[in-house]
């Protein structure tokens, strides 16, 4: 093909140019991302370093934090039974707790929210209960969890429960609410029942709410986990730092604490995820 | 008065903060099968309260309504409502916001394959089967409006409720879509009722215009007749003597007998 300015049909010879231009570009774009947290954390260790670096200091450095806990970071598997157990364990210990607690809390709040939202009757019978009850701090419930179910497992999933109940039902009740009148006029004008109501409607309408809810709650549970557990022992990464405490091994209380940060930031993230897919939308 | 459906002396009575309202009152209509009435009236005269009636969304305080002899006291698929503002759901694609009322009214009579096709039949009615898989948001207004209509004429409804389908749109994507109705009402012989502010709509569309006066207490002012042949052409039934007689005879209506108490001032 001759154009005015001659033969311009030939895109193959430009092409690994150009596929080497789009790939420095990606590098760039990932580069942007990666770099400022990088230089961040760099910064924080060098500091972190330098203050604590002397002999005698309060806290361990960095550089000692690694060489103490290498055992653990290296194999967070073993098992020696009792509490001994690798990290990887302890921590599934907890997040077996989170799971079962959240999980019943979602199913709860998400009830109660759909019924407080729905019912101005339920709304204001319970609204006044359940905004006193959410301000009474977590670990108060333990003392009457345990004295209610004698037994510290269930005691601890019950303080997750309770914990993370109050933002999924209050999310969920305002998502409800304002579910727009001409969704509710759709839905009469086609006779929907109950059932079709809730899964066609008021589930869609207010899953970005609900989500809202739950994240808060799974946040607050994995804040709740570690005190409760310091208190009811047993295996579990709560219990862990407790024990590290006890036994002067601040390394590991410090390698501990960022194994906590960052599972809880996935778990934000995983529930954020279910979320976008239930909804099929960003939330 | 008797017809397919029949307005009988209805009123409304809102309590308000400040006592009782009254916005409508013995508002009687009837209104034969494959007929095309259009309400115009100023806003706030209760052109939509009664629409709300008609349909079954709100009660009315005294009368009835009567649709095909039975008496209308809650909302249902024989009385498709098109709403002002679409009211799509946003996270269904036009097929399925379509699919959905389908479903729920020829569940049980059509098989699967029968709702899809009737589905796109529907849609292919409005000029949207192009769009089978947008979402509300990726449409544009008239085309959100044109779903709306294709899923109350999926319900296959005795009476089409359009309640100012198209307050919200431009005068072009307007013009379009009053043809795509009229086409649809030639096809269909569907009876519907419109409310709308628009004087050429009115004339354009309708069998009888229903002239409401205005709040509180609203009822029927007047009502013209609207002799045009069907199908009517936009451009050679403005130039009718009949189109320019309706079309006084509601501005008249609008501007000279119920003007609005503001306008009157100004």
């Amino acid at each position: 093909m001759t154009g005015i300015l001659g033969d311009v049909a030939k895109p193959a010879r430009f092409k690994p140019w150009l596929a080497r231009l789009r790939l420095w570009e990606r590098a760039r774009n990932c580069a942007a991302v990666l770099v400022p947290p990088l230089v961040t954390i760099a910064v924080l260790l060098l500091l972190w370093q330098l203050l604590c670096g002397e002999q005698g200091s309060a806290l361990p450095p960095p550089s000692k934090v690694v060489k103490d806990t290498w055992e653990l970071i290296r194999d967070p598997f073993f098992d020696n039974g009792g509490t001994d157990v690798g990290l990887f364990w302890q921590i599934l210990a907890s997040l077996k707790r989170v799971g079962i607690g959240f999980s019943m809390a979602a199913v709860c709040g998400v009830a109660l929210g759909v019924l407080i939202g729905q019912s101005s009757f339920a709304y204001r019978g319970l609204d006044p209960i359940f905004q006193v009850l959410r301000t009474v701090p977590p670990l108060a419930w333990l003392p009457i969890s345990l004295a209610a179910f004698k037994d510290s497992n269930p005691s601890a999933i019950f303080v997750i429960f309770i914990t993370a109940i109050w933002p999924i039902i209050l999310n969920t009740a305002v998502g409800v609410r304002q579910i727009p009148e001409d969704y509710r006029n759709v839905a009469r004008v086609l006779r929907l029942n109950g059932l079709e109501y809730f899964t066609k409607i008021m589930l869609p309408a207010s899953v970005p709410y609900m989500f809202t809810g739950l994240r808060i709650g799974v946040g607050l549970s994995w804040l709740a986990i570690v005190a409760a557990e310091m208190l009811v022992g047993g295996v579990g990464i709560g219990f862990f730092i407790w024990d590290g405490w006890n036994s002067s091994l601040l390394s590991e209380i410090i390698l501990a604490l960022i194994y906590v940060g960052i599972i809880g930031f996935f778990l934000d993230r995983a529930i954020s995820f279910i979320g976008r897919l239930i909804a099929g939308r960003p939330i | 008065m008797h017809g397919y459906l029949t307005i009988e002396q209805v009123g409304k009575i809102f309590d308000t903060q400040s006592g009782k309202f009254t916005a409508l009152a013995n508002v009687s209509l009837g209104i034969e099968k494959g007929e095309f009435v259009t309400i115009i009236g100023h806003s706030g005269c209760g052109k939509s309260t009664l629409l709300n009636i008609v349909a079954g969304l709100s009660r009315a305080t005294t009368g009835a309504v009567l649709l095909d002899g039975a008496v209308v006291d809650e909302p249902g698929p024989d009385r498709a409502v098109v709403f002002q503002n679409h009211s799509l759901l946003p996270w269904l694609s036009a097929y399925a916001n379509v699919r959905l009322a389908v479903d729920k009214v020829f569940g049980k009579t059509k098989s699967a394959s029968e709702r899809d096709d009737w589905t796109k039949h529907n849609l292919a009615l409005v000029h949207m089967d192009h769009a089978l898989n947008k979402k509300p948001d990726e449409l544009s207004g008239g085309m959100r409006q044109r779903v709306g209509i294709a899923r109350a004429l999926a319900m296959q409804p005795k009476i089409l409720l359009l309640d100012e389908p198209f307050g919200a749109l431009d005068a072009l994507t307007r013009a379009h879509l009053q043809d795509t109705v009229m086409e649809i009402h030639q096809a269909t012989k569907s009876t519907a009722i419109m409310i709308t502010h628009d004087v050429d709509e009115a004339v354009l569309l309708s069998n009888r215009i229903v002239m409401m006066t205005n709040g509180p207490s609203a009822t029927i002012g007047d009502i013209c007749e609207v002799r045009l042949d069907r199908p009517r052409r936009r451009l050679e039934a403005a130039d009718t003597p009949e189109y320019a007689r309706c079309r006084k005879q509601v501005l008249q209506f609008l501007y000279e007998r119920h003007a609005q108490v503001g306008h009157k001032a100004a």
